[in-house]
């Protein structure tokens, strides 16, 4: 027929084609790649770019609104569907466990190390101040926190607290509590590395602040000659969880720094390059997180030596350090 | 939904044979065009070819975020009362185990719910995909899991500081404090109002931002009824009917004809017919009328269009 429009006989060829793309990117998109055929897998590039040359020559020869719009939302799907992303989750994690979660940790040394400072800093400047006037306690802590922990207690009740005897508490009871703690610790975390959006003075504020509210704790049994078993009874868990708290706050300055000083880079670009980082970060913490709270749980609760105590803390640290910094063979890309 | 096509600059001043009142309607509807084409971004992907994407407007994405916020709390709520259920049934000791099981569940859908969901194919968590919405990368490459990371790690300062700062009070002091904070972390809550791309605070650290992804659907072309012999012999519209209108008019008839009520498309054809000066013939019905003189008026507009002329309304006199 001679009298059809130009532009209804260039849609009436290719629909068929349009139509299959369709079929096929529903069928991706409700599950997976792994619902398509090998020759629908063939076909899918050769559709795509039909469709794409579709669309440019619509543009220029139909005025039908309603072509147009299906193409451009057609092409806008099979883009995003043969440039996204192919990798399934479980890789992505064994990537992210092996590579990206240590480099992002290794490349930031500066940063930990800026942020370990604000921390430990808070903390020795609470613990010092506590030992020479024990008044600053209840100025940190305005009133009593840590049930009873404060510097009108007794020795015997401060060791109570360290050691677990099985007849008082039921291990409900510790659960409930550590997973408290896990909550409580990880919302934290994120916090000081969302907060660093705001050139990082928040997370220093956060850093310093949890660093004074351990320190002048620490002065405390400190003062009561429990400095020792105090220690192993925090470090069990704490090495990781301070730890965390600490890249947590690294991950804060990473962002932090790019933002206020992005170099040759736009703003936007160094914000954008150092965000991945420090998500990367920043999920490596909830990681850390999850550990130390079943450390907390169970390990502490369990574990009543000092001695083992030590050790624990010992290895979680080496640990830790070697994961981190030890040098390794760079991927074969 | 439409592609926007290039605004060529507009002659606004007054114009023999427009009456002010026309003006003033097309100058909003250009105005309103812009608006629009503000709105969209060009992506040129590898192949050369360009795809023109839409970014979400703010109420969109509040609109979703609320929609996730209702999911999410259904979800928390739903496993608090299963798990009382559970435990008051089974064994009331372990109420304590339930609630830390309970607690670390809070914390992941919480945080993790947004990541879940964008980590997947679709890119869309459930309330973005009800308003056919979805993050992409800014520059056109794979969303990658450490964008979807940032970007919903983000959103702690974003909904979670203003949301503590509304809650505090206490003393004088404090009061101040907590408008200070308020202020102070409405900046990050309002952040995507007040840039051009839409992003929040999460997006531009994460190097993304939230687009329109709606699944349109092919409809039949109206110039096929139009084509059949006995139709189009009935119509034989002169050149000078078919310039009467430009493409503004013709997408407005295309709309028109495929989702009004009969009673608006038989106004319509009667303003048509007045215009054109068409005489009504024995046994023309306004659906074939119009959907005849549709096919007439994109067949002329497509062969200018073929020529370079682009004539975009009825005003665009060449």
């Amino acid at each position: 027929m001679t009298d059809l429009l130009k532009s209804y006989r260039f849609r009436e060829e290719r629909q068929g084609d349009w139509k299959r793309l369709d079929l096929i990117l529903t069928k991706a998109e409700n599950g997976g790649v792994k619902n398509l055929t090998d020759e629908q897998m063939l076909a899918l590039p050769r559709l795509y770019r039909q469709a794409v040359s579709s669309l440019s020559v619509a543009r220029s020869i139909s005025l039908d609104q309603n072509v147009i719009s299906y193409l451009e939302s057609l092409c806008t799907r099979a883009y995003f569907f043969v440039y996204g992303a192919r990798t399934t989750l479980g890789e992505r994690m064994m990537q992210f466990l092996r590579r990206d979660w240590p480099a992002a940790v290794s490349q930031s040394v500066w940063t930990t190390l800026l942020a370990a400072f604000f921390f430990f800093g808070g903390w020795a400047l609470a613990f010092f101040l506590c030992l020479q006037d024990m008044e600053w306690f209840w100025t940190f802590h305005g009133q009593n926190l840590f049930d009873g922990r404060n510097p009108d207690a007794t020795v015997e009740y401060l060791r109570s607290t360290i050691y677990t005897d099985e007849s008082t508490t039921g291990d409900g009871e510790l659960t409930a509590f550590s997973s408290f703690l896990f909550n409580n610790n990880a919302q934290i975390a994120l916090f000081a590395f969302a907060l660093g959006f705001a050139f990082g003075i928040p997370t220093a504020w956060l850093l310093v602040y949890n660093g004074v509210m351990i320190g002048s704790l620490y002065a405390v049994f400190w003062e009561k000659g429990l400095g020792y078993e105090f220690t192993g009874w925090l470090m069990i868990h704490g090495v990781t969880e301070l730890s965390a708290i600490v890249l947590a706050g690294a991950a804060g300055f990473v962002i932090g720094g790019a933002v206020a000083f992005p170099g040759g880079r736009t703003r936007l670009a160094s914000a954008r390059a150092a965000g991945q980082k420090a998500a990367t970060m920043a999920m490596g913490c909830v990681i850390m997180l999850i550990i130390a709270a079943l450390l907390e749980g169970f390990g502490r609760q369990l574990i009543n030596s000092d001695t083992v105590r030590y050790a624990v803390a010992g290895n979680t640290l080496v640990l830790w350090l070697v994961y981190f910094y030890a040098p390794r063979k760079a991927p074969d890309a | 939904m439409t592609a926007t096509p290039p605004l060529k600059p507009v002659n606004t001043g007054r114009r023999p044979g427009i009456s002010m009142e026309a003006a003033v309607q097309r100058r909003a509807r250009l105005a309103e065009e812009m608006r629009v084409a503000k709105m969209v971004r060009r992506l040129v992907t590898p192949e050369g070819a360009a795809i023109q994407l839409k970014l979400g407007s703010a109420s969109e994405r509040a609109g979703a975020f609320m929609i996730d916020i209702a999911i999410q709390w259904a979800i928390v709520i739903a496993t608090l009362l299963g798990l009382t259920f559970v435990v008051g049934a089974l064994s009331p000791g372990s109420a304590n185990i339930a609630f830390a099981f309970w607690l670390v569940f809070f914390f992941f859908v919480r945080n993790f719910y947004y990541i879940f969901f964008e980590i997947g194919q679709r890119a869309a968590t459930p309330g973005k995909r009800i308003l056919g919405l979805r993050v992409a990368s800014r520059d056109g490459g794979r969303l990658t899991a450490n964008s979807v990371l940032a970007r919903n790690f983000i959103r702690e300062i974003e909904i979670g500081l203003p949301f503590q700062f509304a809650l505090m009070g206490g003393d004088q002091f404090g009061a101040w404090m907590a408008l200070f904070g308020l202020l102070w972390s409405g900046v990050f809550l309002l952040f995507p109002i007040f840039n051009k791309d839409k992003m929040r605070v999460g997006d531009l650290i994460a190097g993304t931002w939230v687009i329109k992804a709606p699944k349109a659907k092919l409809m039949d072309d109206i110039t096929s009824s139009a084509a059949r012999p006995d139709v189009s012999s009935r119509f034989a519209f002169t050149p000078a009917q078919t310039e009467a209108y430009g493409i503004h008019e013709l997408h407005v008839l295309e709309d028109l004809l495929r989702q009004s009520t009969p009673e608006i498309k038989a106004q319509v054809a009667t303003r048509i017919r007045a215009k054109i000066n068409w005489a009504r013939t024995e046994g023309e019905t306004d659906l074939v009328f119009l959907e005849a003189y549709y096919a007439a008026l994109r067949r002329r507009l497509e062969q200018r269009m073929l020529l370079g002329e682009r004539k975009t309304d009825k005003f665009d006199v060449r």
